[in-house]
C-alpha cells in the first residue's frame, strides 16, 4: 500500500509540475527536503533520549507493574468474557499501561502475549473473540498520554512551546478511546457477530 | 488567561508530573535514577537514526508533491467549511497515512512542521492528530497475525472509527485552544 502511495506521489508531482510549469521548483525542493529530513531526525534525538530515560526509571522502579495491577479490576469490567484470574487480564493491563507511557517496544510483546492468552479462551479457531476485538479497538484508539514523538518534531522544528500540545492531545485521545469502546461494545451485540 | 495559555500551563504541569514524579518514585523505590536514566536515554539516538530513511522518503515525496502545485490544487478542492478548521490537504494526508504507518505519518508531520513552521496552527493540529490516533491497520495485522486469526470481525471498524473521532476531536480542540 505505501509502495503505491509513494510512487503515486512522485508520479503525480512530476505530471503536475510539467502541466503547471513548476518543474524548477519541483527539482529544487528535492535536496532541501532530504537535508531537512536529516536535520529533523537529529533534532529528535534529545527529546527521545529524555523521554526514554524517564520511562526506563518507570519500568525499573516497578511503577508500570504497579499501575497494571491497579487497572486489572477495570479490565474485568471491560472484558466480561474473560475470567477474573485469567492470565490475559494481567497481560492486557500491562500492555495498556505500556501504551499509555509510550513504551512501544515493551507494549508489542505484552500485547502479543495477551492475544495468545485470549486465544486459549477461543471456541472458534481462526475467528476473533469479542474480548480480542475490544482489546484491539482500545489499543488502536491510541492510549498514549504524552505524544513525545510529535513534541520532539515540534522542538526539532524550533517551536517556542512544543509541549503545549500535551493537554489538547489528551482530550482528543480520550474521545477516540471512548468511541472505540462504544463501537466495540455495540458491535459485539450485533447479530452477525454473535458466536 | 487565554485558552492557549491555560492549555499550555496544564500541559506543562502534566509533563512535570512525569519528569519529576517518576524519578522521585524511582528514588523512593531504591532505583539508581541517574544511571537508569542514562541507560534508557541511550536508545534515543538509535530511534532518531533509524527514522532518517523514513523521513527522507516521505519529506522528498511530499515536498515534491507540494512544490509541483498539486498540494494547493488538492487543498482548493476541500470545502471551505473544513478549511476553516485548518484542514489542508497535508493534514488530510497525515490522517489517511496514520492507520498504515507510524514512521510515514511522523514524516508527513515533519514536512508540515518545516513548511508551515513549528508554531503554526497546522503543525499543532498535526501533532494533536498524531497523538490521538494509532497505526490501526499495523497493530491489527501484528496482533491477529501472531495467533493466526483471519476473521477479524469488527476490530478494524472500531479502530478506524476511533481514528476518525480522534481526527475530528483534534480539529475541534485545536480550533478552541489554538484557533
Amino acid at each position: 500500500m505505501l509502495n503505491l502511495i509513494w510512487l503515486g506521489l512522485l508520479l503525480v508531482s512530476a505530471v503536475t509540475a510539467l502541466l503547471t510549469g513548476n518543474l524548477k521548483q519541483l527539482v529544487n525542493s528535492v535536496p532541501d527536503a532530504a537535508m531537512n529530513a536529516f536535520k529533523l531526525s537529529l533534532g529528535l534525538t534529545g527529546i527521545m533520549a529524555l523521554w526514554l530515560g524517564i520511562m526506563r526509571i518507570a519500568e525499573k522502579s516497578g511503577l508500570t507493574e504497579k499501575l497494571s495491577a491497579m487497572i486489572a479490576p477495570l479490565m474485568v469490567r471491560i472484558f466480561p468474557g474473560v475470567p477474573r484470574d485469567h492470565p490475559a487480564i494481567a497481560a492486557m493491563a500491562a500492555n495498556m499501561i505500556a501504551n499509555m507511557f509510550g513504551l512501544n517496544n515493551a507494549a508489542t510483546p505484552l500485547g502479543i502475549k495477551a492475544m495468545k492468552d485470549l486465544e486459549t479462551l477461543n471456541q472458534v479457531k481462526g475467528s476473533a473473540t469479542h474480548a480480542m476485538c475490544m482489546f484491539l479497538a482500545l489499543n488502536t484508539s491510541s492510549l498514549q498520554l504524552v505524544p513525545f514523538g510529535a513534541i520532539a518534531l515540534l522542538a526539532a522544528g524550533g517551536s517556542k512551546d512544543p509541549t503545549s500540545i500535551i493537554f489538547p492531545a489528551m482530550i482528543a485521545t480520550s474521545f477516540s478511546t471512548i468511541s472505540a469502546f462504544c463501537v466495540a461494545r455495540i458491535m459485539s451485540k450485533m447479530k452477525r457477530y454473535l458466536d | 488567561m487565554s485558552t492557549n495559555e491555560l492549555a499550555s500551563t496544564i500541559s506543562n504541569l502534566i509533563l512535570l508530573i512525569f519528569l519529576v514524579g517518576i524519578p522521585v518514585y524511582g528514588a523512593l523505590k531504591g532505583v539508581k535514577v541517574y544511571e537508569t536514566f542514562v541507560e534508557g536515554a541511550k536508545q534515543g539516538f538509535d530511534i532518531a537514526v533509524n527514522i532518517i530513511p523514513y523521513l527522507v522518503a516521505i519529506l522528498v515525496a511530499v515536498g515534491m508533491f507540494r512544490a509541483s502545485g498539486a498540494m494547493d490544487i488538492l487543498t482548493s478542492l476541500i470545502p471551505s467549511s473544513l478549511r476553516n478548521y485548518g484542514v489542508t490537504s497535508d493534514i488530510l494526508a497525515l490522517a489517511l497515512t496514520r492507520p498504515m504507518s507510524g514512521a510515514a505519518s511522523l514524516g508527513i508531520l515533519g514536512e508540515i512542521v518545516s513548511t508551515h513552521g513549528a508554531d503554526s496552527f497546522q503543525a499543532k493540529l498535526g501533532s494533536v492528530i498524531l497523538g490521538s490516533t494509532e497505526t490501526t491497520l499495523y497493530v491489527v495485522a501484528v496482533y491477529f497475525g501472531a495467533i493466526g486469526i483471519t476473521k477479524t470481525k469488527y476490530a478494524i471498524h472500531a479502530g478506524l472509527v476511533a481514528d476518525t473521532v480522534g481526527v475530528i476531536a483534534s480539529m475541534v480542540v485545536c480550533r478552541i485552544i489554538f484557533g
